[in-house]
């Protein structure tokens, strides 16, 4: 499979008033057409950072350097204005709450076609009835009425899918799906899951899903990315890091996660608080909270390198990981 | 030891309505929030309460505690209904009837230090304990909670979410409470964090011989804390069973859909799943079905679920269901 993005030396750093914070460091991956790669990682851990400076939607106070190339465009830098001819188009981003991404004043019918006329030079006809194909494609019932509705008419569920239905208008090739479930109910959750794993096989589209919960990549990713301190901390296909994690904190999320299927007496926690980034340790970020720890974690960060074919991780510790052993 | 037999509280036909404004000129509607409740909360027992967004299960805790009062129906604790008590009298009971909020920080006085936080409720609730005393408590709490007594004077704001919500747990801890009411206590937080804060209140329901009633729309997080589990639909309870009886073998067609839909952290069990299609979303709770209120999104649904409201059977096993094909369904699907 064609890589559809290649990232390469990402970083974003945010100004604040006397001093600078650096949201993500060296981040380098790449993403396959059609498929779905997770990005997991607690608050602050610059999982949805790298993902907005792709998208040229940093706060003002950001800045990005670094490439992510999409074919022969770097996206990394660019103009607003060139950005516009590959946004919604070729690469499309939906966050978790619907509602504030929706225009509160306008008809669904008028903010979707717009993705139509602007981008593919449609005309209002041919753009409404993409617009009423889509909507039937994503789900929603009654799509002819509900196209004339206002999103306030509209239940998070049902705007969740208005918002991934003008995400795939214009067929694009990457959609980055940030939290789209966390503000849902399980069963409609599910629903949503589901609408995306056959959305990315009917139209080829490579998903980033940029989520916390463990639950949600199992079901649908194909590879997984975790996060920790700005960095990638652990890369590699899903099944390899849930049954095989290799790095200390993937190994401490999955024992941290709740499971329905069984009533583990106690949760295995990692202890301590994840790292402000404007005081990351020194030497590794997680070594203060890391049960593996040996004296080189607290003097070098570890890099990121390749751990068998198919995977990478950085961590110095090269024994065997078994929780309660060390702890 | 405790006495896991006693009836802590007790909550009988209780129901709340809100009146939702239509504007100037119409008769405001009725939004039917609870419908019915009956249920009993041993000594030293956690319930746990699930359902998706507006089934009422944040509106029945507040009723429990009197924060709302119920329309009708009873709030037994320990034998004596407190839901129609003056509020001097309430006042007396609060002690022993504490909540947790969802959002840590949202819950906290940005103005007041944690030690004045923490301290806040022994001022109205514990009036005999004087500064000392109270001080003593304080501190004596925030290690309990694993908060360092030096953050005494410090505001919430220097505070991470997780160490909020351990000062809320410490609030609601000051007064010796014998029932805390856990309104989604770790949705908020980092999965991490998530796991330190349900273990922390596990150790202190253990220590103290609390009794819980922890209510999420996580069922996975239910599952982990809970011994019985009540589920609600629309304001009702669908099911009311042991932890592991609910979740191996769930009854009411709404649990099942519910169960087949939590996300499971393990790709080939996820990916070999199916999930028992629950047809469209919620209905608005102002305009409810009749008859069972599932039956719009349960696929066993027949007309004559349209004909009235399924009263919560109890099994032999002491479990609740309100379905009245329930045993149907349990042949159908070969279990």
């Amino acid at each position: 499979m064609a890589d559809v993005l290649v990232v390469d030396g990402l970083d974003v750093t945010f100004e604040l008033h006397e001093s600078e914070v650096k949201a993500v460091s060296n981040l380098d991956f790449s993403l396959a057409e059609g498929e779905t790669l997770a990005v997991v990682g607690e608050s602050g851990s610059g999982k949805s950072q790298a993902f907005l400076s792709i998208m040229g939607l940093l706060a003002r106070n950001g800045r990005a350097s670094g490439r992510a190339m999409m074919g022969d465009v770097n996206l990394i830098g660019l103009p607003p204005s060139e950005l516009d001819r590959y946004r919604g188009k070729d690469i499309a981003m939906i966050f978790q709450d619907p509602m504030t991404s929706l225009n509160p004043s306008l008809r669904l019918r008028t903010q979707l076609a717009e993705v139509l006329v602007r981008h593919q030079g449609y005309d209002n006809d041919k753009a409404y009835r993409a617009v009423i194909e889509m909507l039937e494609r994503v789900g929603i019932p009654e799509p002819v009425k509900r196209a004339n509705a206002y999103p306030h008419e509209l239940s998070g569920g049902m705007r969740q899918r208005v918002m991934i239905a003008m995400a795939l208008l214009c067929r694009p090739k990457i959609l980055i799906a940030d939290e789209p479930t966390t503000a849902l109910d399980v069963t409609v959750q599910a629903q949503m899951l589901d609408l995306f794993k056959t959305l990315t096989n009917d139209f080829g589209t490579a998903l980033v899903l940029i989520t916390h919960d463990l639950g949600v990549v199992a079901g649908v990713a194909d590879r997984m990315m975790v996060m920790y301190g700005g960095r990638c901390i652990e890369k590699g296909p899903t099944d390899n890091l849930f049954y095989d994690p290799r790095h200390p904190y993937t190994l401490g999320l999955l024992h941290s996660t709740p499971h329905v299927g069984k009533r583990a007496a106690r949760l295995d926690p990692i202890q301590g608080l994840p790292p402000s980034l404007e005081h990351l340790p020194k030497g590794c970020a997680f070594h203060p909270r890391c049960a593996f720890r040996f004296e080189r974690c607290f003097e070098e960060r570890p890099p990121l390198l390749p751990v068998e074919d198919v995977r990478e991780k950085a961590c110095w510790y090269q024994g065997e990981l078994k929780y309660g052993k060390v702890a | 030891m405790l006495d896991r037999t006693e009836d802590l509280l007790k909550v009988e036909n209780l129901s709340k309505n809100f009146s939702i404004s239509a504007g100037l000129f119409s008769r405001p509607f009725q939004l039917r929030a609870l419908q019915d409740i009956n249920f009993t909360v041993k000594r030293g027992e956690t319930l746990g309460i699930v359902g998706e967004s507006g089934c009422g299960k944040s509106t029945l805790g507040r009723c429990i505690l009197q924060l709302l009062s119920p329309d009708e129906g009873k709030v037994l604790w320990l034998g004596q209904d407190i839901s129609r008590l003056p509020e001097a009298e309430m006042r007396k009971k609060r002690r022993d009837l504490q909540i947790i909020f969802q959002d840590p920080l949202a819950s906290l006085n940005p103005r007041m230090t944690v030690g004045e936080i923490i301290a806040d409720p022994l001022k109205t609730l514990m009036p005999e304990v004087d500064a000392k005393g109270r001080r003593e408590r304080v501190i004596k709490t925030m290690e309990a909670v694993g908060l360092l007594p030096e953050m005494i004077n410090r505001y919430p704001h220097e505070f991470s979410g997780g160490q909020a919500q351990r000062i809320g747990i410490a609030r609601a801890l000051i007064s010796e409470p014998k029932l805390i009411v856990c309104d989604e206590p770790v949705s908020a937080l980092d999965v991490s964090i998530q796991a330190q804060i349900l273990n922390l209140l596990s150790d202190l329901k253990e220590r103290l011989g609390l009794t819980l009633i922890f209510i999420s729309h996580n069922l996975s997080v239910v599952r982990h804390v809970s011994d019985r589990i009540m589920v609600l639909y629309l304001g009702r309870i669908v099911e009311l069973a042991e932890g592991d009886d609910l979740y191996e073998d769930p009854k009411h067609p709404y649990t099942r859909a519910l169960l087949t839909a939590v996300p499971i952290p393990d790709p080939k069990r996820a990916r070999q799943r199916s999930i028992e299609g629950l047809v469209g979303e919620i209905p608005s709770p102002i305009n409810q079905p009749s008859g069972c209120t599932f039956r719009t999104r349960c696929r066993f649904a027949q007309p004559r679920c349209a004909e009235k409201v399924p009263t919560l059977e109890t099994l032999p096993d002491g479990r609740g269901v309100a379905c009245i094909r329930w045993q149907e369904i349990e042949l159908a699907s070969g279990a």
